[in-house]
């Protein structure tokens, strides 16, 4: 069997959990033997029109575009005005961009073999539907996040929505990485239920064990991931607030970037607490690991998170997880702590707890990196592959 | 000659409220009464009055049927304000027929951590039995059938004449849990097993569609038993009370199943039913038991790591007796009562983290989402009473 897939650049290049889980994906289902060519934009940056790498039962088809998952329209601009000179394939905004995409989509499809056409997020959506009208082959849609995880259901931008949907209703089977999404899903698009599957995401292993790293004399509470609405380092902060008021010995820090990252900066001299808070910016490949092993608690209080693979990262470091309720990685770990977002004085109960009490500490420690082995990315592969068995007309 | 040997176990803990770190020193209030009653509320519904009533009915009918009942002191605590509740218990012992045992007031882990306070606790339990049913059990069940020979020797000592204990596989070996045994060390105490088996098809296996012997029919339940005879004196039936109605709806059958059980196992004429003390005094013990590392009916490995399986339930019970001496000095009721509420061993089975094998009957009545929750607010209340220690100190001390 032979899947055509859409989706996205692969770690390190990638800027979060989307590439980290295609990649991941992409590993399981050639443990299953199954054969994927993989389209993935490619920065003009780094360009080359078309480069096609085999690597095993993967092939790598690169197409030139600076589109990338976590682009917002504006963000399109500026990248384009970086651009020192802008072909004129690329189109005068982002949806032009992903049209251009869906464009080049379907000459792959026509020259491409493939059983069953598979694509990640709304970008991809129109490339996977064109490749469909192309091939006739089934379509199966992977939703990572929806616009209403982006924007917290303020500022809904229609033609992104519209894409998502119009993905949705024409795809054979819709995969969702979890219930919370699947849930989004059946609300927000009214998509048939009976046509949603809940695929849980997985996370990777290392080949050696990790080792604790010490950071100073303080305890360090880490929040990790896109300084943006949708991640809720607000309501980090208000937390922070209040357990640095009764806990002298800790230091939050915050690694990642975003559009709230000025705002937040600024909210935290306001807040008088700049003293036990550092800024690390966006880390990348082992400067995450480093991060978790020297973390005390690694808390993601997104206010919502289609699924969350950096709480598994963070577990697999053996450092212990808060997580919000709000997110699809609380359906399927235990050994944790949980709280609504909005709670942030749970929030601080909980972070302080575990600065208080060792054995709190000690047994989220072993058990979450007991629990984490569990998920294997053959897992969600497998799942994948039944998926794609069921929607195949032989 | 096979006699069958029913005891229940009536408990309930005074669960305790979402605690944070923010009440240390500040709120002394540690229990969720809302949630208390209305668990109370719910089981005297579903469980404790239906099935008194029909324990009344089988007595009456069947003058042959006996049972046992332990009921906690947290239990009869929580009903004093359920005045028909009391009432059809209290029925229930007049007539004759039933056997009251006692237990640690608390349901606690005492005797492991403080001898002097597992007594006080006992005698504690002793009185309350006395005051509201006016009589005085001879024999003793250890919370959680916790058991070892030390606390026989204990219990003897105490001047009870039977203690009662799981039927573990790993003490007993190739021997059968359905004789008295004699404790070792003791001379006068004897001591009843659990026929884990036999009780478990009934509290645990009755409703599940997966079991191989489903549905479980009164016929095929005496088929079983009857096979004892000849090859044991006793068939101890021992199991928690909210079994009927509550861990096993009442849509599963489990009344009626109840209902049926006396007359069709005293189909057979050698069998009977007899209540803990009469075991006692009619049968010999056949062999001798020697049980050092202790025992529960607890969970698969029926050992005590439902309770102190992990750190942090270790801190929690270690800490908890660890201010004792204090409680006991500062002199002041209301915290010593606080205290005690908090050994309660449901609040230490609720930071279990081996859920993976046992994970259902840790969900029952489980206030908390998560072992860790149920650690943190433990924790944070022990911190209070703590605190409030610090203040006596402060107060009293100079």
């Amino acid at each position: 069997m032979r899947v055509l897939m859409f989706g996205w650049e692969y770690p390190p290049l990638s800027s979060g959990g989307l590439g980290t889980a295609c990649y991941g994906l992409t590993k399981g289902l050639s443990h299953h033997n199954i054969d994927v060519t993989f389209v993935v934009p490619k920065h003009i940056e780094n360009a080359e029109h078309v480069k096609i790498v085999s690597a095993d039962s993967k092939k790598i088809i690169e197409i030139d575009s600076i589109i990338t998952p976590y682009m917002t329209t504006l963000e399109y601009k500026q990248k384009k005005y970086h651009v020192k000179s802008p072909d004129s394939i690329y189109g005068k905004d982002l949806f032009q961009e992903v049209h251009n995409y869906s464009l080049k989509a379907k000459e792959i499809a026509k020259e491409e073999y493939h059983d069953v056409i598979h694509c990640h997020d709304w970008m991809t959506f129109r490339a996977g539907i064109e490749a469909k009208k192309i091939s006739k082959k089934p379509l199966v849609v992977h939703v990572h996040a929806t616009e209403f995880d982006r924007t917290g259901g303020n500022g809904i931008n229609q033609h992104v929505y519209e894409t998502e949907k119009l993905g949705m209703q024409e795809a054979d089977a819709v995969i969702a990485v979890s219930n919370f999404t699947k849930d989004k899903i059946i609300e927000h698009y009214g998509i048939n239920p009976d046509k949603i599957n809940v695929v849980h995401n997985a996370v990777e292993f290392p080949e050696t064990e990790p080792k604790k790293e010490k950071f100073g004399l303080d305890k360090v509470v880490l929040f990790l991931g896109r300084i943006t609405l949708q991640k809720g380092p607000d309501y980090f902060l208000k937390a922070a607030k209040k357990v640095i008021d009764s806990e002298p010995n800790v230091t939050f820090v915050m690694a990642g970037s975003g559009d709230m990252e000025a705002n937040i900066i600024e909210k935290v001299a306001e807040m008088g607490i700049a003293h036990k808070f550092l800024f690390a910016g966006f880390l990348k490949g082992s400067e995450v690991d480093r991060a978790y092993k020297m973390a005390h608690l690694y808390v993601m209080p997104s206010v919502s998170e289609p699924f969350g693979i950096v709480p598994l990262e963070a577990m697999r470091n053996n450092t212990p997880v808060l997580i919000s309720k709000q997110s699809g990685v609380s359906e399927v770990i235990d050994h944790c702590l949980k709280v609504d977002f909005w709670d942030t004085d749970e929030m601080a109960n909980k972070i302080i707890s575990t600065l208080r009490y060792n054995e709190l500490h000690h047994e989220l420690s072993n058990n979450g990196s007991q629990e984490v082995k569990k998920f294997s990315w053959n897992i969600p592969a497998k799942k994948c592959v039944d998926i794609y068995n069921s929607v195949i007309r032989w | 000659m096979v006699s069958f040997c029913f005891y229940f176990q009536v408990h309930q803990p005074f669960r305790l409220r979402k605690y944070p770190v923010f009440d240390i020193g500040n709120n002394h209030d540690y229990f969720d009464n809302d949630k208390n009653q209305e668990i109370m509320k719910k089981v005297a519904e579903k469980c404790y009055l239906p099935t008194n009533k029909l324990m009344l009915d089988l007595l009456k009918h069947e003058p042959r049927f006996k049972i046992s009942y332990s009921l906690s002191g947290t239990f009869l605590d929580q009903i004093e304000k359920m005045p028909e509740l009391l009432e059809s218990f209290k029925k229930l012992v007049d007539t004759g027929r039933v056997e009251l045992l006692d237990e640690t007031y608390y349901h606690s882990l005492s005797f492991l951590y403080s001898k002097a306070e597992f007594v006080e606790q006992v005698n504690l339990h002793k009185q309350k039995i006395k005051q509201l049913f006016n009589y005085t059990p001879k024999v003793f069940r250890n919370t959680e059938l916790v058991y070892n020979n030390e606390l026989a020797r204990f219990i003897e000592d105490l001047g009870y004449i039977g203690i009662l204990a799981e039927g573990a596989d790993r003490v007993l070996g190739w021997r059968s849990p359905d004789f008295l045994y004699q404790p070792a060390t003791t001379s006068k105490i004897s001591l009843l097993l659990r026929n884990y088996k036999l009780s478990d098809d009934i509290s645990f296996r009755f409703s599940n569609k997966g079991w191989n012997e489903y549905p479980l029919t009164t016929e095929k339940f005496a088929r079983w038993a009857n096979k004892v005879n000849g090859n044991g004196n006793v068939i101890n039936l021992f199991m928690d009370y909210e079994t009927f109605g509550e861990h096993q709806w009442e849509d599963t059958g489990i009344f009626e199943f109840l209902r049926n059980l006396p007359k069709e196992l005293l189909k057979h004429p050698d069998n009977d039913f007899k209540t803990p003390s009469e075991i006692v005094k009619i049968y010999k013990p056949i062999g001798q038991l020697d049980i050092h590392s202790p025992i529960s009916w607890a969970d698969m490995e029926r050992d005590l790591s439902a309770w102190l399986g992990n750190k942090m339930q270790e801190t929690a019970l270690r800490d908890i007796y660890g201010v004792e001496h204090s409680v006991k000095q500062s002199d002041d009721p209301a915290l010593l009562a606080d205290w005690r509420k908090l050994q309660t061993s449901d609040h230490f089975y609720y930071m279990c983290t081996k859920w993976f094998s046992d994970g259902d009957v840790h969900k029952y009545f489980n206030p908390y989402d998560s072992p860790y929750d149920a650690f943190i607010s433990f924790m944070n209340i022990l911190n209070d009473i703590k605190s409030r220690l610090k203040q006596e100190v402060m107060i009293n001390g100079g």
